[in-house]
């Protein structure tokens, strides 16, 4: 049988994709393992031992001088940065990526300056943004959303104009106006492609918000591990890497959960 | 009478293109036209002249004696081939939108008695087309003989002064487009529409039509294909032994063309 016809089943495939994650996880635990025999204090390879102890402080313990258990304060100011990034740039998405798709005017108007918008590398505008609206959670928010936004802007606005033109006529020819077509035939269809724009952006939306963070923060998930980078601490960066990692599967899972409840019609079949 | 539309003059014209060229031509209250011309002979471009999508570029049409506007508008309903219902709504929602934009300028959305009073109006076109089964279906759910019934629902809900049909069976399976075939004409005697239906099938269009247009070009420049416009060179009312005797042999030898011999 030709490999390309050999299909694993459920069960089967189940495991075959636990394999490799096995495999790196038994890996590391065997060479961190190794260095800590080698050197009791070592820092690059912390031991899970270590490693959990680190993440339990990290979680439970109250910081004396600031008063917060520093992993939630920490998590808790990255996920309010993140959110409201992430919100206007959703919200910027759909006033203006509509306009964009429905009205050929408005599209003459502002199509190329979105353009080019978006070639602009966000990173490069930072120090801008940090002139502009000083290092507080201004700047932060703003790259976040002027780091995402022009992507989403132009994915809506192709896809409002690139659906087919026969329901916008026969739209017309049920009486609708220029408002009631946009908002009874573009944005219904339009949200459920807004979730997964948004779903794409999120990627960058965390890279954003740590690079604002390393720069200029006192606290946040991407300050602390810029912090303790400069101590070598392992046994924190990790752990706040596969932190940063669950909440990302989380949000995804989420708004992939809100599209299908919310949108049955816009995946396949529908119930 | 007046007749309920009203070619005068109509050339069409893109730059140098000529599409259209000098229609002229009226249909009466109750017609059901069928439009039949081969490829890139402007059926199209006449069907999208009544619904208002495109204007002459000389010439007018007129809609019970006033001139169209190049906008669509609910007294003209369309039914295409594809794509002619809103994949979001449900059936019955679908059939309501008509009559959502018409009484809800500001949220295109009925409430209370108002919108029992839609729902019962659509539910019975639904009934009416055969889709009384389905109403809380989603297009997707449906097949392609469905999905055409619902479009021509949700087209009559508006009681349009003409319905447009452009190649609204040529996606169906032959026993479905048998089923269609019956059902318009049903519709069409019900509720005494005037239709204009553009087809590539000329036994349908002889079938279904009280009248037939054929498009062509009546001219043929091989130097320069875009010289010369189609216009309706052929135009037939068809009654009942016509149509018995269905499309005369010229017509569908010629691949629908009736004047071969004008072509290079």
């Amino acid at each position: 049988m030709r490999l390309v016809n050999i299909k694993p089943a459920r069960g089967p495939r189940f495991l075959i994709g636990a394999v490799p994650i096995i495999i790196l996880l038994v890996l590391y635990a065997v060479l961190s393992a190794a260095r800590a025999e080698a050197n009791a204090h070592d820092k690059v390879l912390p031991t899970f031992l270590a490693m959990g102890q680190a993440a339990l402080r990290l979680f439970t313990e109250v910081d004396p001088r600031t008063g917060d258990i520093t992993a939630l304060a920490d998590t808790s100011a990255s996920l309010w940065r993140l959110a409201m990034g992430v919100g206007i740039a959703t919200l910027s998405t759909l006033l203006i990526g509509i306009a964009l798709g429905v009205v050929p005017l408005v599209r003459a108007a502002l199509g190329p300056l979105v353009t080019v918008i978006a070639v602009i590398p966000p990173i490069a505008v930072l120090p801008i943004l940090f002139i502009a609206l000083g290092l507080g959670e201004a700047s932060k928010i703003a790259l976040i959303a002027v780091g995402i936004a022009p992507y989403m802007i132009r994915d809506l606005a192709s896809h409002v104009a690139g659906l087919p033109a026969e329901q916008f006529v026969k739209a017309q020819t049920l009486g609708a106006s220029t408002w009631q077509l946009t908002l009874r035939v573009a944005l219904p269809q339009a949200l459920p492609r807004l979730i997964d724009s948004l779903r794409f952006s999120m990627g960058p939306a965390w890279v954003f918000l740590i690079s604002a963070e390393a720069i200029a923060s006192d606290v946040g998930l991407g300050y602390r591990i810029f912090l303790v980078r400069r101590y070598l601490s392992m046994d924190i960066i990790l752990p706040y890497v596969a932190w940063i990692s669950c909440l990302a599967i989380l949000t995804d899972w989420a708004l992939l959960t809100i599209s299908r409840k919310a949108f049955p019609w816009a995946h396949g079949k529908g119930h | 009478m007046t007749p309920i539309l009203s070619f005068k003059e109509v050339w069409v014209e893109y730059g140098d293109k000529v599409v259209l060229e000098r229609v002229s031509l009226d249909i009466a209250e109750g017609e059901f036209v069928s439009v039949i011309g081969p490829s890139g002979a402007g059926k199209s471009t006449f069907l999208r002249l009544v619904l208002g999508q495109e204007g002459p570029s000389r010439g007018e049409v007129l809609l019970d004696g006033t001139p169209l506007t190049p906008e669509c508008s609910p007294d003209r309903g369309v039914v295409f081939q594809r794509y002619s219902v809103f994949p979001h709504l449900t059936a019955i929602k679908n059939v309501m939108f008509g009559m959502e934009c018409a009484g809800s300028p500001l949220f295109a959305k009925l409430f209370g008695a108002a919108r029992k009073s839609a729902r019962d109006e659509a539910a019975a076109m639904l009934e009416a087309v055969g889709l009384g089964h389905a109403m809380d279906v989603y297009p997707a759910q449906m097949s392609g003989g469905m999905q055409q019934r619902l479009a021509i629902a949700q087209a009559l809900v508006k009681r349009p002064r003409v319905l447009l049909l452009d190649e609204p069976f040529g996606a169906l399976d032959p026993g479905i487009r048998l089923d269609m075939h019956e059902l318009v004409t049903a519709l069409w005697k019900n509720h005494g529409l005037t239709i204009v239906m553009v087809t590539h099938d000329i036994h349908e269009a002889f079938k279904l039509g009280t009248r037939v247009l054929a498009f062509d070009k009546r001219r043929h420049d091989p130097h320069a294909p875009n010289r010369y416009g189609a216009t309706a060179v052929y135009d037939v009312k068809l009654d009942r032994k016509t149509k018995e005797a269905g499309p005369p042999p010229e017509l569908v030898g010629a691949g629908i063309t009736p004047f071969p011999s004008s072509r290079a």
